[in-house]
């Protein structure tokens, strides 16, 4: 038996060659390079020395923001409960803590491959989301009954977001269908109803569900206004979601959907079974993308006149010593959406990746 | 009837016919649902209202008017304050996005990061939240008679951004603009027509030297009697007088608008700048090209043509962002139609005068895009959009 010839890896380079490569190629590079390191270390000196050295942290201590140049973290320390849960009543703020938490796990738990299967996401949403539901509103389990006007800050945001993205799943995979049927009267309507949404800005759509509805519908039809607008939200949402999947749907080789009729296999099972499967793996980028820009666009129902967590920042400095401290509640807002944004799309960029494998 | 029920064809056509009308009952019965509300509310439907004056006030304006005007033209107003907080985005999202994505594209690792930091942390965080955030900071400026001051011709308040302006009318402006245009468009005419390049260069220099004469005596002609030609922002009593304010609400806007689409620009370019083929840079250097030429003659060239779909989608979602104008008070045309509902009480017209105004602006763009899309493709380089 002959042993397999040893083959060795190129040498590699030594460190300070590809150090020399990266940063100091030509003078002007070295330029840049310290340019860079200047800028950078200045940059982190002074959101270090003004987030932690000279902050002050507890909102005993608020007497002493005046004198120093530091980040007053006081007003978090003081106010966080109303830019997390709004107006829902003190003693219950353990059930709000509770449904985020939950609904951030399921969220978490929704990235995880094992669970992509119709069955496995729906089981797991619907029990999240029930979980969720319960937990803020009460009536059951001797909890007290806490009606969606009460509820507000960070766990309306989630609320929103987990509730338009539960109703625009599936409603985007039919209009998705929808658009590309086979009979003419389906297809164009469908495509009429999305071209038509996704030409408006999300705030006209909004608008139109909180405002203009109790015009257009019978009184028995219409929930609150919550309801609305996270009704409209949803059809903006599956809209968007509806043209990323169809671009999935697009790029399955037409030789698929025929090798399922030439096996006798109906509508309903050859897009059960064929088409939708390759579909979320050709445009799951997108579709991750879509959530992404979702759950950012959660903050614009808060010109509708909702207590999200924009607005409740906006109620957390806006009384007594407090009035001058909105950076720093405005930083830390920006720093819970960064948080989540920007894992989500993260979580994106690495299953772009990941599905590359195995394509050219 | 068996038969027929089993004729696929058939079937379909009753689906079909049944979707149409269940359509058509609800359209129906949404019609009829508003005429007895309004009838209820006893309002008036029609367009009428538009010729009657408002009454309120509102922050912002491009033209001069009064609390007297009608709906017609502070709608109209609300059009311009969208445009103008839209172009004024658009313009400065386009020039932080470009030198973003050459940022990015830097073969300097450190370079490099810096710019994918700012992208990270600008592509993150709502535009909304970004939006009151500048507000905040530029409502909070100082006083005027504390104002922060750029060299004595820029004034940062806390009531607005002061700039130096010319005294020159907005009509002699758009003229010389005009002029031009004109002029390079007949430049790229003569180009194609002229094969003499010698002859082609005296024809560009005297045109031009003609065109900025022309320029200064338009401008010296249509300037205000008995001013400066630049108009300086002074302090006079507790506010300055002169130059040309950007109100707060509108700076924040701009401010927020830029930041944000520069981040989603800058991807664009960067992916653009990116997808130029090695071979083409490459067959560049081969020739003996210097760098920059080699950047304004091949890569530039390529990359702006396969970002332009990405981009006129990114002008699109820019453009509806500007929706978000009523979070920091700008009157723009949402906030002017929301006002408008609130005071007229003519909701449904509204709300379609709304939603026709964004369907023109945002076809408009694609469009004017589209043409630019179609006029420089290369042969062989099309992208397919």
């Amino acid at each position: 038996m002959h042993s397999a010839p040893s083959y060795s890896a190129p040498p590699r380079e030594p460190l300070s060659n590809r150090l020399k490569s990266l940063f100091f190629n030509s003078p002007l590079d070295a330029l840049v390079t310290l340019v860079c390191l200047f800028v950078f270390s200045y940059l982190i000196y002074s959101i270090v020395d003004w987030a932690f050295l000279s902050s002050v942290w507890r909102a005993e201590d608020e007497a002493t923001c005046r004198e120093t140049d530091g980040a007053c973290w006081s007003v978090i320390d003081a106010r966080h409960r109303i830019i997390f849960f709004g107006l829902f009543p003190y003693e219950e703020h353990w059930r709000s803590t509770v449904a985020c938490v939950v609904m951030i796990l399921t969220m978490i738990a929704s990235c995880v491959s094992w669970f992509w299967t119709t069955v496995r996401l729906g089981v797991l949403w619907i029990a999240g989301f029930g979980l969720f539901y319960i937990l803020m509103h009460g009536g059951i389990f001797g909890l007290s009954v806490i009606t969606p006007e009460r509820w507000g800050g960070l766990a309306l945001t989630i609320f929103i977001f987990a509730a338009v993205s539960i109703i625009g799943m599936p409603l985007s995979v039919l209009l998705a269908l929808g658009r590309r049927s086979k009979l003419p009267v389906i297809a164009r309507l469908i495509g009429l109803l999305i071209d038509f949404v996704r030409s408006l800005p999300l705030l006209t759509i909004l608008f139109t569900a909180a405002v203009i509805t109790p015009f257009l519908l019978p009184g028995w039809l219409l929930g609150d206004k919550l309801y609305r607008v996270i009704a409209g939200f949803a059809l903006f949402f599956a809209c968007y979601q509806a043209e990323n999947i169809r671009a999935g749907l697009q790029s399955i080789p037409s030789g698929q959907d025929e090798a399922g009729l030439t096996l006798g296999l109906n509508y309903w099972q050859r897009v059960s079974r064929i088409q939708l499967p390759q579909a979320f793996r050709n445009s799951l980028p997108a579709i991750v993308n879509q959530f992404v820009i979702t759950f950012k666009e959660t903050s614009i129902v808060t010109i509708v006149g909702f207590f999200e967590i924009l607005a409740s920042g906006a109620a957390a400095y806006g009384t007594g010593v407090w009035t001058v401290h909105y950076i720093e509640v405005y930083v830390f807002i920006g720093l819970i959406y960064f948080i989540f944004v920007f894992s989500l799309s993260r979580y994106g960029a690495h299953l772009e990746k990941k599905l590359r494998v195995g394509h050219a | 009837m068996g038969t027929l029920l089993r004729n696929r064809k058939f079937r379909e056509a009753v689906f079909q016919a049944v979707v149409i009308s269940a359509v058509a009952v609800i359209l129906v019965a949404m019609v009829m649902n508003t005429r007895a509300t309004l009838a209820a509310q006893s309002l008036t439907t029609g367009y009428g209202f538009l010729d009657r004056s408002t009454g309120w006030d509102f922050s912002f304006s491009v033209l001069p008017y009064t609390i007297n005007d009608t709906y017609a033209k502070t709608i109209l107003i609300g059009i311009l304050n969208t445009l103008l907080l839209g172009f004024l985005g658009i313009f400065f999202a386009t020039l932080i996005g470009i030198i973003v994505g050459l940022v990015r594209t830097s073969r300097n690792y450190l370079f490099s990061l810096l710019g994918t930091v700012y992208v990270e942390i600008f592509r993150n965080v709502p535009l909304i939240l970004q939006a009151v955030f500048w507000y905040s900071i530029v409502s909070h400026l100082p006083k005027p008679r504390a104002a922060l001051s750029l060299g004595d011709t820029v004034f940062l308040t806390g009531r607005g951004v002061y700039l130096p302006a010319l005294n020159i009318s907005i009509l002699a402006v758009i003229a010389a603009l005009v002029l031009a245009a004109l002029w390079l468009w007949q430049l790229r005419r003569l180009r194609k027509r002229l094969y003499n390049e010698g002859a082609y260069r005296s024809i560009r220099l005297i045109g031009s030297l003609a065109l900025l004469l022309a320029i200064v005596v338009i401008c010296y002609l249509a300037r205000t009697p008995d001013t400066p030609l630049i108009n300086m922002p002074a302090l006079k009593g507790l506010n300055f007088k002169g130059g040309l304010r950007f109100p707060p609400e509108l700076t924040a806007l701009v401010l927020a608008i830029a930041l944000y689409g520069g981040a989603y620009i800058g991807e664009v370019v960067r992916a653009g700048l990116m997808s130029v083929p090695r071979g083409q840079i490459e067959a560049g250097f081969v020739n003996g090209l210097k760098s920059s030429h080699i950047f304004t003659r091949i890569r530039l060239p390529l990359a702006v043509r396969a970002v332009l779909p990405s981009l006129t989608n990114q002008y699109v979602q820019l453009m509806k962002a500007t929706t978000i104008g009523l979070v920091v008070g700008f009157s723009d045309f949402f906030m002017i139609i929301s006002t408008s509902i609130n005071q007229s009480g003519q909701t449904l017209e509204l709300l379609s005068i709304l939603m026709g105004g964004f369907l023109i602006i945002n076809l408009s763009i694609a469009y004017v895009m589209n043409t630019i899309n179609r006029k420089i493709a290369i042969k062989g380089y099309e992208v397919k959009g």
